[in-house]
């Protein structure tokens, strides 16, 4: 009688079999996904990335809540055709303060992970209120009502702080001035301009929906603009591990 | 299936489980099908040796192969690079007002900037370059910031209005109405000359008293024929091409609040991980310049 035969003890007890099955699983487990939290080159390290900014955070929200990542990926792939077309493959870095990612998985508008930069504020205004006038032949549902619907900051230092629990590094500074930065990234000529670059560098400080007040279009805008900005590509050389 | 008068006949024998009076009877898989089934079982555990697999303690195991996605895509890239070296190369140094002495570097210029166009330009332009509402038409002979295959050039390294480039284009209309530079009723007055020089229908009276108002505050940049001005991107007036319309009530909207057209700057130098490099630049300048209106 060899081990394998002992396989009625396991076939003929529940719940020993329903253990034995979680010991295989978690074993699985372990060499698929515990790896990626430990390698070195899980995310390469790279210049240039920081978290959201309030506004930003509160762009990605919006983006959260009206589902453009069912049509809309952000994830370059480390192909000529998408390289030529979008720009340098995404990286894991890239979307390490994401949670939860908005790698996406399908395709019906473009990607969008070097979507920042490409157009000007008053397109992506135009395009949202009627996809249409500039691009015929899109399907894309109109997204007017943004510029209709103020966005107050009231919960943004909450989303911060819960973000700073799943990993993101928020400092207590920039929790405590969310609001003031919130409205300053709308205001250029406001007196927070040096205090928000120089908590989140690279930010792009202006009044993106050009209208009074802020609505949820500025906020969308300020994310759509600065997605993909953020790393310096002119220092970074691929890791050969990859 | 063989007669069924004695099911037990041709019954095959069991494994000996049994389990509430149920048996098991012994059907074993067919050969074929289980050396299948090793035989996928040896080729995971040599594809896992050649290719990156293993998980150690720093990274993975790189794999006999050495294959990595990145080195591939880059790899691809060099391919298609190193087959147009030639003709890059020579696009990006070449001066594009002798572009069209080189029958070869042209056609390769055009075709490629096509394609530059398509991925890049064509959602505001659109994808026929006819334009769209504030965004200009690139198939006529009307230009704001110049027509010449050069001009083309710098606008699209440069852009204009953008935050990216110190060298961009750059003007401000003021916004006469929402500034109080004039009265409503002088806006309304500009209005008219605007529509009479553009050869509209519009009010003969108010007019002329409308064009003492647009000498004084408008021919500066929009000349006093309304003939425009590229040097300050100021579009002209006299003619039947519109970037935002040209009725009575865009007019007023466009003198009352300002326009202020942005487009981005393309050069990767302004964007590294998406702009275009010298050689796309001059492709695509290339490309709208023999769209139709390049001068």
């Amino acid at each position: 009688m060899g081990i394998l035969d002992k396989h009625k003890i396991l076939e003929t007890n529940a719940t020993l079999l329903l253990a034995g099955s979680f010991v295989v699983v978690t074993i699985g487990g372990i060499v698929e996904i515990a790896p990626l939290f430990y390698l070195e080159n899980t995310i390469e390290e790279v210049d240039g990335m920081r978290p959201y900014s309030p506004m930003e955070l509160a762009g990605r929200e919006v983006y959260l809540r009206e589902g453009c990542y069912v049509c809309h990926s952000q994830m370059i792939r480390p192909m000529r055709d998408e390289v030529e077309r979008y720009g340098h493959y995404s990286l894991a870095a890239e979307s390490m303060y994401d949670h939860p990612f908005q790698w996406g998985s399908k395709r019906t508008g473009p990607d969008l992970a070097r979507v920042g930069g490409r157009y000007s504020d008053e397109w992506h205004v135009l395009h949202f209120i009627d996809p249409q006038s500039v691009v015929p032949e899109s399907v894309m549902p109109k997204y007017g009502y943004l510029l209709n619907r103020e966005i107050d900051p009231e919960h943004i230092q909450d989303i911060m702080a819960t973000n700073r629990i799943v990993g993101v590094p928020y400092t207590d500074e920039m929790i405590e001035n969310a609001v003031v930065d919130f409205n300053a990234q709308i205001d250029p000529f406001g007196d927070g301009f040096d205090a928000l670059l120089e908590r989140y560098p690279g930010a792009q400080i202006r009044n993106f929906d050009g209208e009074d007040g802020i609505s949820e279009m500025d906020a969308l805008i300020a994310y759509m603009q600065m997605l993909g900005t953020l790393v310096d590509f002119s220092t970074f050389t691929p890791a050969e591990s990859r | 299936m063989s007669d069924n008068s004695n099911p037990n006949e041709n019954e095959p024998e069991t494994t000996g489980h049994e389990w509430d009076g149920i048996r098991e009877y012994n059907n074993p898989l067919p050969r074929w099908w289980v050396w299948i089934f090793y035989a996928t079982i040896i080729w995971g555990l040599g594809y896992t040796i050649a290719y990156p697999a293993w998980p150690l303690i720093e990274r993975a195991t790189p794999g006999l192969l050495g294959f990595s996605t990145r080195a591939q895509v880059a790899e691809d890239i060099a391919a298609v690079e190193e087959a147009n070296a030639a003709l890059k190369a020579q696009l990006a140094e070449v001066d594009l007002t002798t572009l069209g002495e080189n029958e070869d570097l042209a056609s390769f210029a055009v075709n490629a900037g096509a394609s530059v166009y398509l991925a890049n330009c064509s959602q505001c332009h659109g994808s026929g370059a006819a334009g769209a509402v504030g965004f200009p038409n690139l198939l006529d002979d009307a230009w704001l910031w110049g027509g010449t295959i050069d001009e083309i050039a710098y606008t699209v390294t440069h852009g204009i209005r953008n935050e990216q480039s110190f060298d961009a284009h750059w003007s401000e209309m003021p916004a006469f109405g929402r500034d109080e530079i004039l009265s409503d009723g002088e806006i309304g007055q500009v209005v008219q000359h605007v529509l009479a020089i553009s050869g509209q229908e519009h009010d003969a009276a108010a007019a002329e008293a409308g064009s003492v108002l647009y000498l004084d505050q408008c021919a500066s940049c929009h000349m006093d024929d309304g003939g425009g001005d590229m040097v300050l991107g100021a579009p002209a007036l006299n003619d039947a091409i519109w970037l935002y319309g040209g009725d009575a009530d865009t007019i007023t909207e466009s003198i009352y609040y300002s326009r202020f057209g942005v487009m981005p700057a393309w050069s990767e130098e302004f964007r590294p991980s998406s702009g275009l490099d010298q050689a796309e630049i001059n492709a695509v300048a290339a490309y709208v310049h023999q769209l139709g209106g390049g001068q």
